[in-house]
C-alpha cells in the first residue's frame, strides 16, 4: 500500500486578538490528528491560541494570471480612501 | 553547507538576448527582488534546482537529529536533556517546513524520503561524522549550528517565498540551538582538566567537518552563478566560509580552547584571518558515502521508514474508514 497522508493548510491565531494566519503546511490522515501535529510542528514557543487546519484541496485561489482583471479595477477608486476629501482645518476632527 | 554543491542548469547563466520573453520578466521579477509564489510562471531549470537544494536541506535537517539524538538519554542533567530534546525536535520542525515547501514545486513527500532513502539525494556531509563525547553536543551547536546560520541569514532573502518563508522561521529558532551549545562548552572549558581536555578535542574533530560544510569554493562554478542570479544562493561559499572564521575565532579564544590550524592568523589588510582549506579529499569521499557514519545514518533512516510503514498505513485506513462511516450516516 502507498498513498500519503493528505495535505494540511494550518492557520494560527496568535496572542493579540488577531485573525487566524496562514503559518504553513503538513501531512496528516485525518483533522484531528492535523490539528495535533500543527501543535508540535507549529506552536513550540507559544506562537498562538487557537489553530484552525483546512485540507488543502478544498482551498480555492486566485491564479497569478488573473491579477490584473481580479486586482486592478479597485486601483483607479481612489475615492475609497478618506484622504480624497479634503476637509478644511476649521472642522475639527474627522 | 545544508546544501553542498546543489546542480543547477549546468548551462550558465543566459544573457538578456537568450532569454525568452518569459524568462526576461522572470528574471526582472527577481532584480527587483519580489518573491516568486508556486503558482507562478518560472523556469524548469529554476523549479529543479530549488528542489534538489530545499530537498537536501530538509535531508539534513532530518538526518542532523541522529548525531545529537545519540546523548538525550546521556545527557549529564536533566536540564540538559530537556534541552537537547527541545533543541533536537526543533529540527524535525525545520525538516518538516522544508519539505513543505519544496512539496509546493510539485514533488511529493514520498519521493523526496524515497530518494534520500535510495541515496539519490543528499545530505550535509557533517552528519556523517560521530559525537563521541558530550562536548560534542556543544561543539554541534556552537560550530555546526553556527554555520548553518551564517548560511540561513542571507537565505531569508531567497527569491522563492515559501523557502524564504521557511528560512525566516528557522531563523528564529536556530540562535536557541547556537547558544545552548556555546553554554556547553563554556562549562566544559571552565571545569577540570578532564573536561578541558573534551571540548578542545571536540573543537579539533569538528573544526574542519564545519569549514566543509560551506562547501568547496565555487567562484568558478557556473551552477553557483546560475544560482546567484536566481537569488537561490545569495553569497559564495568562500565569503561565508570567512565569515565563519571570523565570528568563531574570537569565540574559541574566550572558551580558552585553540583552534586546530597553524595558519590561522588575523590578517589586517583584508580585515579577516587568514586559514588553512579542509581537506577536499576527505570531504569528497564522504560525500561519496565514505565518511565515519554514512552507513548507520542511511540504516537509522530506513528503519524508522520501514518499520513506520504500519502506522502511516493503519491511520489512514482507519481515517478512511470514518469518513466512509460519516459519508453513510449522512
Ligand atoms: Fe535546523
Ligand atoms: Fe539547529
Amino acid at each position: 500500500m502507498k498513498h500519503e497522508w493528505p495535505l494540511w493548510e494550518v492557520f494560527i491565531r496568535g496572542q493579540h486578538g488577531l485573525s487566524h494566519r496562514h503559518v504553513g503546511s503538513l501531512h496528516a490522515p485525518d483533522a484531528e490528528m492535523a490539528v495535533k501535529n500543527a501543535r508540535d510542528v507549529y506552536t513550540r514557543r507559544n506562537e498562538g491560541v487557537s489553530i484552525w487546519v483546512v485540507e488543502a484541496r478544498h482551498i480555492t485561489a486566485t491564479s497569478p494570471s488573473d491579477k490584473g482583471p481580479m486586482f486592478e479595477p479597485s486601483e483607479s477608486k481612489v475615492y475609497r480612501h478618506p484622504t480624497f476629501f479634503d476637509i478644511p482645518d476649521d472642522v475639527g476632527a474627522m | 553547507m545544508y546544501a553542498q554543491m546543489v546542480k543547477s542548469t549546468g548551462e550558465g547563466v543566459k544573457s538578456r538576448e537568450e532569454m525568452s520573453p518569459e524568462e526576461a520578466v522572470f528574471q526582472d521579477r527577481i532584480d527587483a527582488d519580489v518573491k516568486i509564489e508556486p503558482k507562478d510562471w518560472m523556469p524548469e531549470g529554476y523549479r529543479k534546482t530549488l528542489i534538489r537544494q530545499i530537498g537536501q536541506h530538509a535531508h539534513s535537517e532530518i538526518v542532523g537529529q541522529l548525531p545529537e539524538g545519540n546523548w538525550i538519554t546521556r545527557a549529564p542533567t536533566l536540564e540538559r536533556k530537556a534541552i537537547l530534546l527541545a533543541k533536537v525536535q526543533d529540527e524535525a520542525g525545520h525538516g518538516l517546513y522544508l519539505y513543505c515547501a519544496a512539496e509546493t514545486l510539485g514533488v511529493t513527500r514520498d519521493d523526496l524520503t524515497e530518494q534520500l532513502l535510495s541515496g539519490k539525494m543528499k545530505y550535509s556531509s557533517i552528519f556523517n561524522y560521530p559525537t563521541l563525547t558530550w562536548a560534542d553536543i556543544g561543539a554541534v551547536g556552537w560550530l555546526v549550528d553556527g554555520a548553518a546560520i551564517m548560511n540561513q541569514v542571507p537565505l531569508q532573502r531567497t527569491s522563492f517565498g515559501p523557502y524564504s518563508r521557511a528560512m525566516i522561521r528557522i531563523c528564529k529558532e536556530e540562535s536557541f540551538h547556537q547558544r545552548q551549545g556555546y553554554d556547553i562548552m563554556m562549562k566544559m572549558a571552565k571545569g577540570t582538566e578532564a573536561q578541558k581536555r573534551m571540548a578542545q578535542d571536540a573543537l579539533n574533530r569538528f573544526w574542519y567537518p564545519s569549514l566543509m560544510m560551506f562547501g568547496p569554493s565555487d567562484k568558478d562554478s557556473v551552477h553557483s552563478a546560475q544560482s546567484l542570479a536566481w537569488k537561490i544562493k545569495i553569497d559564495t561559499n568562500d565569503e561565508l566560509r570567512q565569515k565563519f572564521v571570523d565570528q568563531t575565532v574570537p569565540q574559541a579564544e574566550y572558551l580558552g580552547l585553540t583552534v586546530p590550524d597553524e595558519n590561522l592568523k588575523w590578517n589586517e589588510e583584508k580585515g579577516g584571518y587568514d586559514f588553512s582549506e579542509p581537506d577536499w579529499a576527505e570531504f569528497f569521499d564522504v560525500v561519496k558515502g565514505n565518511g565515519p557514519c554514512n552507513k548507520d545514518r542511511l540504516e537509522a533512516r530506513i528503519k524508522a521508514w520501514d518499520e513506520g510503514a504500519w502506522v502511516r498505513d493503519g491511520l489512514l485506513a482507519h481515517a478512511e474508514k470514518r469518513a466512509a462511516r460519516k459519508v453513510a450516516a449522512e
